[in-house]
Formats: C-alpha cells, sequence, structure tokens
C-alpha cells in the first residue's frame, strides 16, 4: 500500500490512472477509513486529495458555486453565501454524522460512496448539481445524479475523480429543502430522504421544481413526476397531494432493519409533501 | 508496505515520526508516541473517544491516517492543561463527577474545548448536539452537560 499527497489535479488522475490494482481516492476518509478498517477495501494506492488547493476551496462559479471536493461539512455551514443560497443542500450535508464526521466528511465523498442512504445526494440532485470529473482523457461535466449507479458503485472510469460540485446559479423566488427521516434525533442513516428545490414566479406560482428521494431504491432517483405535481400550481394542497403521491410512486425500495417498503414508500410522499413546503417558505411562497 | 516520514506539530511541539500507510493517527499517538489519551473505542468514527484538534477542527483520530498529519496542527488531550493546572473542563469534570469509568473522558474533553472555543456561551441543547458524535455508557450524560456548562460559565469570566 502507497499513500500519496499530489498538490494539483493533474497528477492525481496519472496516479490514480497509472496505477495496476486498486486505488482509492482519500478525502475526508469518513467512509474509506472504515472501509478499510473492516477489510471491505485493500487499496493498494491511497490518493489524498485534500492537498490540491482547488479542491479545498469554494468559489463563485457563474452565479452559483464551485465546492471543491475536499471542502469539509464544517466549512460548507460555515459559508454564509451558499447556506443562504442552497440551505437545502448545506442542511443535507450537515445531518451526516457528528461534529467529528463534519470536520472531513465532504459532499464529493458522500456522492462517490453511492450510498442509496447519502444524505446530501437527494438534496444535490434537486438542486440540479454537476460533478466536475477530471481523468486521464480530460474533463467532463454530468449531473450528479449519473455518478452512483448501484449501492457502492459509480459510473467513474479508471483514473476519474470528482474534482468538484457544482450548484447552479439561483433565480430569483427560489428555495430548497432536504428532510429524512431516522428513529433517533441525529447520528443515524435515513430510512428515507427527500430533496425538494423549486421557483417560483412573481405570483407565486410554481415555474420550475426538482424532486429526489434517498434510501428507496438502488440509488438516489430523482422523480419528475412528483415536480410536474407542482409546476403550474400555487404548490396547493392539491399540488402538494398529487407530489406526495407521485413520489411514493416512484418509490422501489427494499425490506431492512431500518424500515420496510411499506413503511418507506409512505414516508417518502409524507417527507417529499413537507420537504417541498419548507422548499416553499424559503422561496417565499404564501404557505 | 510503505513506511512514511511524518513531521507535524502535536500540543505545540514539532514532532517526527515513521508510520505505515494504513495505520491510523490514534495509532500513532498511543503506540509511537507515548499519548495513550486518546482512547479507542469503536475505530469507526462513531464514538469519539479517540477525539483530537486537526488544524482547529475536532475529527476522530481513528478515522485520519497518522500519514495526512503531515505540516498539520494537532492538539490531544494531553495539551489541554497547563503543567499542573488543569483546564477548567477538567476540572469541572472532576467536580460534577461527570465520569466514571472514563474511557469516554478524553474525547468528551476535546470535543467540549471546540464547542467552548466556537461558542463560549452554548444552551444545553447546543451542547447535546455538539457532544452527540461523543458516546458515554456511564453518566447518562447529564452530568456531563452540567460540567459543560458550568466550565464555560467560569471561562467566560476569564
Amino acid at each position: 500500500m502507497r499513500y500519496e499527497a499530489p498538490t494539483t489535479i493533474n497528477a492525481a488522475v496519472k496516479l490514480l490512472a497509472g496505477k495496476a490494482g486498486q486505488a482509492r481516492v482519500l478525502a475526508g476518509g469518513t467512509d474509506l477509513l472504515v472501509q478499510m478498517r473492516t477489510d471491505r477495501v485493500a487499496p493498494d494506492l491511497i490518493v489524498d486529495v485534500k492537498r490540491i488547493p482547488a479542491m479545498r476551496a469554494i468559489a463563485a462559479k457563474s452565479g452559483g458555486f464551485r465546492i471543491g471536493a475536499a471542502v469539509s461539512g464544517a466549512e460548507l455551514g460555515a459559508n454564509k453565501a451558499l447556506r443562504k443560497a442552497w440551505p437545502g443542500v448545506v442542511e443535507a450535508a450537515n445531518l451526516i454524522g457528528s461534529t467529528q464526521i463534519q470536520s472531513r466528511a465532504t459532499l464529493a465523498g458522500n456522492l462517490c460512496n453511492a450510498s442509496p442512504a447519502a444524505d446530501s445526494v437527494p438534496a444535490l440532485v434537486a438542486a440540479g448539481a454537476s460533478a466536475a470529473v477530471a481523468g486521464p482523457r480530460g474533463k467532463r461535466t454530468v449531473p450528479v445524479e449519473s455518478i452512483a449507479v448501484g449501492p457502492g458503485k459509480t459510473s467513474l472510469k479508471k483514473g476519474e475523480i470528482v474534482e468538484a460540485i457544482i450548484l447552479p446559479k439561483r433565480a430569483p423566488r427560489s428555495g430548497d429543502a432536504y428532510l429524512r427521516f431516522i428513529p433517533r434525533t441525529e447520528m443515524d442513516i435515513a430510512v428515507v430522504g427527500a430533496g425538494v428545490n423549486l421557483t417560483l414566479d412573481s405570483k407565486g406560482v410554481c415555474t420550475a421544481a426538482r424532486v429526489a428521494l434517498g434510501a428507496v431504491a438502488e440509488r438516489v432517483i430523482l422523480v419528475p413526476e412528483a415536480a410536474a405535481a407542482l409546476v403550474g400550481t400555487k404548490v396547493d394542497a392539491a399540488a402538494l397531494k398529487r407530489l406526495a403521491a407521485a413520489a411514493s410512486a416512484a418509490c422501489r425500495p427494499i425490506d431492512d432493519k431500518r424500515g420496510t417498503k411499506e413503511f418507506r414508500i409512505k414516508v417518502a410522499g409524507v417527507l417529499a409533501r413537507r420537504a417541498a413546503e419548507t422548499a416553499l417558505k424559503r422561496a417565499g411562497g404564501s404557505k | 508496505m510503505s513506511t512514511v516520514r511524518v513531521s507535524t506539530t502535536i500540543n505545540g511541539d514539532a514532532v517526527a515520526y515513521l508510520c505505515e500507510v494504513d495505520e491510523t493517527l490514534l495509532d500513532v499517538l498511543r503506540d509511537r508516541l507515548g499519548l495513550t489519551g486518546s482512547k479507542e473505542g469503536c475505530s469507526t468514527g462513531d464514538c469519539g473517544a479517540c477525539s483530537v484538534m486537526l488544524d482547529g477542527r475536532v475529527v476522530c483520530s481513528c478515522l485520519v491516517l497518522g500519514a495526512e498529519a503531515e505540516g498539520r496542527d494537532i492538539r490531544t488531550v494531553e495539551g489541554l492543561a497547563a503543567g499542573d493546572k488543569l483546564h477548567p473542563l477538567q476540572e469541572k469534570f472532576l467536580e460534577f463527577a461527570a465520569l466514571q469509568c472514563g474511557v469516554c473522558t478524553p474525547g468528551f474533553l476535546v470535543a467540549a474545548k471546540a464547542l467552548l472555543d466556537r461558542n463560549p456561551d452554548p444552551s444545553e441543547t447546543e451542547i447535546r448536539f455538539a457532544l452527540a458524535g461523543n458516546l458515554c455508557r456511564c453518566t447518562g450524560y447529564d452530568k456531563i452537560v452540567r460540567a459543560v456548562q458550568s466550565a464555560a460559565a467560569e471561562l467566560r469570566k476569564g
């Protein structure tokens, strides 16, 4: 096993692409070190990306934000502009683990760990976030929902690395929110998670919406039918009811110790409705 | 397995060590440097017994590689007291009997100090949230919360 801490993205890509055997990116380490400890992974090479300056920074980009892959949850929470523009994304990221975990855990790590229950991912998918991917064949930018393909599996090719998460420019009168169900008040993994992001026009009519659900399928899912229930409405009770029904209908969960299929399907609708109500409030809507 | 050479700062002192790539900062502190205040509880970042400060933020040292410490600033529970004079948090943990077996105590002290450094006057709710990553199986937490509140009041007096 070898440890490298390159100072540029190109050097990181070269290391990851050049190594025969298993190479792993180390950002916050809150998943990787646990996986190594429990012998679920035994990498030949660890590439620590925290010495790459651009990956440690939150930068303004085209009216939105570019969040480096090694930015911690605590740093997200301390960024007022980001919190103001994307409160749902920040609250989702800050729900993960303890204060100690927040000092290290990253959005990009949460995304690339590819857990269906990752808290920040439904919020990012609802936000329309993109992942900036660097690889041996150059750079590409893809919607975050295309990164995870199943539990623990991503669409990233050998040598590719997510270098940043990009949040788009915010339209006026927009709001987002993320809610999860856990049986405790904190420090737990989502049984169901729901992220909603919407934009209103000057009359309070919803002109755009995105709804994403976590822990109800093999990966986080975008639910266009649930979003369509809101568009063209004032996000009134009838629209919210249709949203909840569409969210529940999109679920294809498993039974496990955290919850049954039936419970997850029901709760997904409830959480999507409540998240939409919070997003509406944040967008300056009437509810 | 290759060995990594690391130069870092621990409790204000320059320290250099060699460690294995997969060796955690917790193992380095305890087994190589003799700083056994930080405890190993779960090894998976759930219990907080291994809490240390890394560049001003509280982390689980079981989830940090020893190799990552190069050039960083690390503070452990051993750095809390000033010589023989205990930190007010340590005094208050004793006064309020906020410990029984003591395994979780170093982690609680480090995490509580991290909280009070950022928020000198936390509410009970804020204290309980900030310390949610530290597990104690003896006290029921109440005495710990009281000790932190009392230490905060004392520190505010200056």
